[in-house]
């Protein structure tokens, strides 16, 4: 009987199956449209639906495209040419592309200079966004914000060297003092000593405005889609690191603080954009002392900043709360003080869980620069709807107007958003 | 009593308690607001002493473990470790904390870095040393525990019992004095159990002075030389692991006994 049984249960297998192809039904694209677009009856009817919806929309749309007339100097004459046919007039581009991206008063033979600054840009944030170049880099970074002032406004390059000694003597009182008797003394020497320099330096560099000098651009001839970059590029920078400290600030144990960023962030996200800004462009002047003509441009940063620093500061808090106290317990009975666990525990794993709602405020905010356009400044859709919308030669073009404006918009926003997801797929490091 | 009977290899011949103190408790008390979490404590631990707490649920041992290193403050008594008296001043804390290592019931690894980085992250920042030698010490700690081959992975990719140990040897890197641990294994499955237990084993047979809350009887009977229960937030009983199973005195220690060793 134990013979049988042994018969029946063991099993030796002596010949390899060889490896066979899968049938044609389970691979490739056969097996992908059938799971995807045709898995069920409701699945294939919303299929064909959608292709017939989308036949039916580039059958509409290519004309406009396919017939778009370029190189005439105004609508009239596009018109004419297209005599009733369906088509863009693209030639709106090629007449106005300068003012659509630098504005209507940069000086055309220096707009080199902004484009240096942008490609500048690419390069020296790299070292910030890919963790995996070589940190001597950074200094490229610190060193941009002072290099692309010089190349857009112009002027003197004392200026931004002056201003940059300034911030390298108070970071070296800052560390000496700090080191010497606590916090609130290191920041209070870094003010004392920063402005000094920055006296001194004013005083050398209006004694040699010519000294390796660009033409120098007022803030007002700013404009166009390179105003928004400015706007955008300057308060995200700005306003993510504000964030973080209003973030902790709102978690701190000490009440004033506490407060001050709590009524902070709660006044500033209660009030529209669009008042601040306009706070911004009549009101603020007040705040300063008289004789000080704080730029536009500056005070409308200081507001976005604000603004958008509010916005992040929340989502930040939503990503400390989401750590398990464990974390903080952990880096205390390790012995780390207060600023190390911040930063080196909390803080990188806070901002990783927040990047997706920093990123929706990044990308809010630099689609919200366009709203400087209400208080007449000619960002990029200030310059269509002022200059362009209203000239005589092209009054009343709309879509090839805006459709290139939403472009150039789309492209940098979709890039930022591309960058974050690469980002959170590099970080991910629990489960994988 | 299945649980007391498991033998553990256990050589005792460094183990050896000396007259210096280490941690001294006089009528401590807690109060989480209105409620009154430990009543007058009073604790002397010396030098190498290997100190088991247990009790029921709730009854304030993780609270009282986490005063020592000032986790949770206390609000009446004092509190001396290693000759450092704690209190609100923040450099004394700060001494304490490095002197003292902490275990807890979820490991609180640091997700967002390896294995390595968590154990040299204390030493480099806290103690100042170069980076090159935190590794050294760090990986010295990591063979000791048996895990060096898992250094560059993260926390996410290691067992429970595994992250434990790397905890263990994390702490271990700052060198402490003395250690803490709050129910170590009781997240852990039962063949994970053991090899934490191995290395606070190992760690006891060094000579190192520890606080354990632990359930793991058989652990306390063995490694033990004071086992201390505790209830309502007071210590109730404290005795030699010997007497403490064989012979409770208290009928709170009984109870808890028959319930925790008679399934
Ligand atoms: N942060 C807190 N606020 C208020 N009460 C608390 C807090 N932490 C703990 N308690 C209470 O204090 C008492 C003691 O808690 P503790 O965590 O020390 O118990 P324990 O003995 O460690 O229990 P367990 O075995 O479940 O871990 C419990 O009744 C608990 O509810
Ligand atoms: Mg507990």
């Amino acid at each position: 009987m134990s013979d049988t049984h042994a018969q029946t249960v063991a099993f030796v297998r002596e010949t390899q199956i060889p490896p066979a192809p899968p049938p044609a039904t389970e691979t490739g694209v056969i097996k992908w449209v059938r799971e995807n677009l045709f898995s069920s009856w409701v699945n294939s009817i919303l299929t064909i639906l959608s292709i017939y919806f989308i036949v039916r929309g580039v059958i509409a749309v290519y004309p406009w495209f396919a017939n778009g007339v370029w190189g005439t100097s105004d609508l009239a004459t596009c018109r004419q040419i297209l005599d009733g046919a369906t088509g863009a007039c693209f030639s709106v581009l090629q007449d106005r592309w300068r003012q659509m991206i630098f504005g209507i008063a940069y000086p055309d033979d220096q707009y080199w200079r902004p484009l240096l600054a942008f490609a500048l840009l690419l390069v020296c944030v790299a070292p910030v966004l890919f963790s995996k170049l070589p940190r001597k880099l950074l200094i490229l970074s610190a060193l941009y914000p002072f290099l692309a002032y010089w190349l857009i406004w112009g002027g003197t390059i004392m200026i931004p060297i002056m201003v940059m000694v300034g911030f390298v003597a108070g970071y070296y009182a800052f560390t000496w003092a700090e080191r010497a008797s606590g916090f609130a003394a290191g920041l209070a020497s870094f003010v004392v000593t920063a402005s000094v320099v920055w006296f001194i330096g004013g005083l050398i560099s209006g004694a040699m405005p010519g000294f390796i000098a660009l033409q120098e651009v007022p803030s007002r001839d700013m404009g166009g889609f390179m105003l928004n970059m400015i706007l955008g590029t300057i308060c995200v920078s700005l306003s993510l690191p504000l964030g973080i400290v209003l973030a902790l600030g709102r978690q701190s144990s000490m009440p004033i603080i506490k407060g001050i960023c709590v009524v902070f962030i709660e006044f500033i996200r209660g009030v529209p954009l669009i008042t601040l800004l306009f706070v911004a462009n009549v009101v603020l002047a007040y705040f300063f002392p008289p004789g000080t003509n704080l730029d536009l441009i500056l005070r409308v940063i200081i507001m976005i900043t604000m603004f958008s620093a509010a916005y992040i500061a929340e989502v930040i808090r939503g990503g400390l709360a989401a750590l398990p106290k464990g974390q903080y317990e952990a880096g205390d009975s390790l012995g780390l003080n207060y600023s190390q666990s911040m930063r080196l525990i909390i803080l990188p794993q806070a901002l990783k869980i927040s990047i997706p709602g920093i990123v929706n405020v990044a990308v809010g905010l630099f689609k919200d620069t366009t709203l400087v356009s209400v208080i007449s400044m000619f960002d990029l859709v200030g310059v269509l709807r002022g200059p362009i919308l209203s000239s005589t030669a092209w009054t009343g073009i709309y879509w090839e107007a805006f459709g290139f404006a939403a472009l150039l918009f789309f492209v940098v926003c979709y890039g930022i958003s591309q960058y974050s997801q690469w980002l959170e797929r590099q970080l991910r490091t629990d489960h994988r | 009593m299945a649980e007391l009977q498991t033998n553990m290899d256990v050589d005792t011949s460094q183990m050896k308690v000396s007259d210096e103190v280490a941690i001294d408790i006089q009528s401590m008390n807690k109060w989480y607001g209105a409620f009154h979490v430990l009543r007058d404590i009073d604790l002397t631990v010396y030098r190498g002493e290997r100190i088991v707490i247990c009790g029921p649920s709730g009854s304030g041992k993780s609270t009282l473990i986490r005063c020592i290193n000032a986790l949770e403050e206390h609000q009446a008594g004092s509190i001396t470790v290693d000759g450092t008296l704690l209190s609100s001043d923040l450099k004394n804390i700060d001494t304490i904390r490095s002197e003292v290592g902490m275990c807890f019931q979820h490991f609180n690894l640091f997700p967002h870095l390896t294995i390595l980085e968590n154990c040299t992250l204390a030493p480099i920042w806290v103690r100042k040393t170069p980076k090159k030698e935190a590794e050294e010490v760090a990986m010295h700690f990591l063979e000791k525990v048996k895990i060096p081959d898992q250094a560059n992975k993260y926390p996410g990719q290691l067992s429970g019992g595994q992250q434990q140990r790397v905890a263990i040897a994390r702490s271990l890197c700052m060198k402490p004095r003395i250690m803490l641990f709050d129910e170590p294994t009781s997240a852990l499955d039962p063949e994970m159990i053991k090899e934490v237990l191995d290395t606070m084993i190992e760690l006891a047979e060094e000579g190192m002075t520890m606080l354990c809350v632990t359930h793991e009887m058989g652990f306390a009977r063995q490694v033990a030389n004071r086992v201390i229960f505790m209830d309502a937030g007071q210590i109730v009983e404290q005795n030699e692991p010997e007497e403490f199973f064989m012979n409770p005195k208290s009928d709170r220690t009984k109870l808890f006994l028959s319930q925790i060793l008679g399934h």
